[in-house]
């Protein structure tokens, strides 16, 4: 069931970490490894579990009521989120349900729009580190030898270095930033634990009976990585990107705050500098700075929950408990 | 054992060269010219004489008037005799006294809050595992704990703490009408000011060590020797000691990997609070276009980094018998 086997792992620690030490996955393999032979039943009872896990749904729900906000918001709130409209610093009224900033911003527009890039951010910057991370883990555990060892020395220099200063850095010569550029800069950066855990993964299930059976047959590399290892581990795959889709989105919260976020646009890390830059604290103005982290706080949140319930789905063992 | 650590070593060095190799290659191959804008900013009123006199003057001040390949190894002699550069916003001041000078607020929050985070994090995962009661208040807010963005939870702090109860200063690393000595007025100043970015460094790692753990021992209470160790009717305090010791190794493996993101969590809660530590002193380099001291921090994170975790390597070694013995065995 695992790779967890309590060993002398010292040199690679076979242990998953997450962003935060917040270890992933433990039982990601599923047992047996076998490819299963009625992939529409096991999809069917895989949304069967899913829907009685609570986790999952408290998760998705609170995603989706995000989600819903961030798409029909704009259409409530038609125009320049950052218009000088309203009334200065007003609290939260019927009319302004945010409140608003100090210029007379609408903070509820601000949010909505903000929602949107925050979730653009984290698909886009999750995808790609996920990409990057299961390309490295595949080769590195399915080749291993020489490929292996250079793609292991740059995960671990990649992981070692504070990939956010070099980002600040980085980010920082930039003078024209959008989200799209925020999200590669933090795709190409946050990809080394998932690079590690997809690896090891690999390396397990690599010398499995069916593995060997279509190497024997003559199956080439990359089909024996696409058809036989990978869809054996998809599951963790899956749950590998919803972890990178939270941790993107922490990390362009951290980038936005140093104002090394978008130059154009607005974003809920933005919001927060703003309202720090602009004294909402000294001010008083609790509806500018606590809207934005209750929505980061809630949506990475509810990855994570929703993270853990899936895992339980997936993993029968993992079901009771 | 020299094995083992010489292989670490490689590896941080190795990582220390490409860091400084990309930090030393960004400002040459990002667009824009910070020389233009450094002069742009400075030298408003000039002449286009006078300003691209200016131009020639920095780009000799600073070396740029090399070829690459000799400004890339000028670079290394420097750096490697502490020299970074000057500060352009501090008027001049060498970027190494100027960091020095932030490094013991920084380390000051930085290192009790990840030690007992990750200290009082495991002690509560490791109960909240065998507690069911607890284990319910501990599942979830630790999952908001981890989710919480370190810059919001200092604001709401500052704002809960410092505006409403008015229990805690929010802003600075000493109280403004203080001279910084060593009196016992000056230390308690300096100790109110250091609470509250603290607490938010320590709480929001909190979350994460608890739920680590919790996860890791409930793995290892079902794993086959705590089973055995049960059939053969051993005290079930004696089985959960074995288990946290086990579940221990990954968490300090964690530590290690979790610096990263722990010390950019410190460098925006001091930007919230005004922290004089290098998260101020970053803002302000990037906030005035000031890219030697942009640089010089940069290195210094990745210096800080690399040391610690090399000192979590070693700890491993001791925690651990079997990469002793590993270790031992590998040796011929």
């Amino acid at each position: 069931m695992t790779t967890r086997a309590p060993s002398a792992g010292a040199q690679t620690p076979d242990v998953v970490q997450g962003p935060q030490g917040v270890p992933t996955v433990p039982g990601a393999v599923p047992v047996g490894g076998r490819p299963d032979p009625r992939p529409m039943s096991r999809r069917g009872e895989i949304l069967y579990f899913a829907l009685r896990t609570k986790k999952v749904i408290i998760g998705l729900t609170i995603i989706a009521v995000f989600l819903v906000l961030a798409l029909i918001g704009p259409i409530i709130r038609p125009g320049d989120p950052d218009a000088l409209i309203g009334p200065l610093g007003a609290s939260p009224s019927a009319d302004w349900w945010f409140g608003t900033t100090s210029f007379g911003q609408d903070i509820f527009a601000q949010f909505v729009y903000s929602l949107g890039s925050t979730f653009l951010v984290g698909a886009l910057g999750g995808g790609i580190a996920a990409i990057i991370g299961m390309t490295v883990g595949f080769v590195a555990g399915y080749r291993g030898g020489w490929i292996d060892e250079v793609l292991n020395m740059i995960t671990n220099v990649v992981l070692v270095i504070p990939t956010l200063a070099l980002l600040l850095v980085a980010a920082a010569y930039l003078s024209a930033r959008g989200v799209v550029v925020e999200a590669l800069f933090i795709g190409f950066t946050s990809w080394p634990w998932a690079a590690r855990a997809i690896r090891a993964q690999t390396f397990s299930l690599r010398s499995r009976e069916f593995v060997n059976l279509a190497r024997m047959s003559g199956v080439k590399g990359l089909r024996i990585v696409f058809g036989e290892i990978a869809p054996n581990m998809s599951s963790y795959l899956f749950l590998t990107f919803i972890l990178l889709f939270g941790g993107a989105i922490l990390i362009a919260a951290t980038l936005d705050f140093i104002g090394l976020g978008p130059t154009s646009g607005s974003s809920l890390g933005l919001m927060m500098y703003d309202a720090v830059a602009w004294s909402a604290l000294q001010l008083g103005l609790w509806w500018w700075f606590i809207p934005p982290g209750v929505a980061i706080t809630a949506i990475v949140g509810a990855l994570y929950i929703t993270n853990v319930g899936l895992d339980e789905v997936f993993n029968p063992k993992l079901r009771n408990t | 054992m020299r094995r083992y650590f010489g292989r670490k070593l490689l590896i941080y060095a190795a990582t220390f060269f490409i860091a400084a190799t990309i930090d030393w290659l960004i400002p040459r191959f990002m667009p824009g010219d910070p020389v233009q804008s450094l002069v742009s900013r400075t030298g408003f009123g000039l002449s286009p004489e006078g300003s691209q006199a200016l131009v020639t003057y920095y780009n000799n001040l600073f070396g740029l008037n090399h070829p690459i390949w000799e400004q890339y190894i000028n670079f290394w002699a420097s750096l490697l005799h502490g020299d970074l550069g000057r500060s352009v916003y501090l008027t001049g001041r060498p970027v190494t006294s100027v960091i020095m000078s932030a490094v013991p607020y920084t380390l000051a929050l930085l290192i009790p809050a990840v030690l007992l985070s990750w200290w009082v994090g495991n002690t509560i995962g490791a109960r909240a595992a065998r507690r069911r009661l607890l284990d319910n208040v501990v599942l979830p807010v630790g999952y908001v704990l981890t989710a919480t963005p370190y810059m919001w939870l200092a604001i709401v702090l500052a704002w809960v703490f410092g505006f409403i109860l008015n229990i805690f200063p929010i802003s600075g690393g000493y109280s403004y009408s203080l001279e910084p000595t060593l009196t016992w007025k000056f230390i308690g100043s300096l100790f109110s000011h250091w609470v509250l970015p603290f607490a938010s460094l320590f709480l929001v790692g909190l979350g994460g060590w608890a739920i680590g753990m919790r996860n890791m021992i409930i793995y290892e209470l079902e794993a086959d020797y705590s089973r055995y160790l049960e059939a053969l009717g051993a005290p079930s305090r004696l089985v959960r000691k074995y288990a946290f010791r086990n579940a221990m190794l990954p968490q300090i493996t964690g530590l290690a990997l979790s610096l990263g993101v722990v010390v950019a969590g410190a460098l925006v809660t001091e930007i919230v609070f005004s922290y004089p530590g290098l998260g101020k002193l970053l803002l302000a380099s990037i906030q005035n276009e000031d890219f030697f001291l942009l640089q010089g921090i940069f290195l210094f994170i990745i210096l800080g980094v690399l040391i610690a975790n090399f000192i979590v390597d070693i700890a491993y070694v001791i925690v651990d018998p079997r990469t002793r013995v590993a270790m031992s065995g590998a040796e011929e």
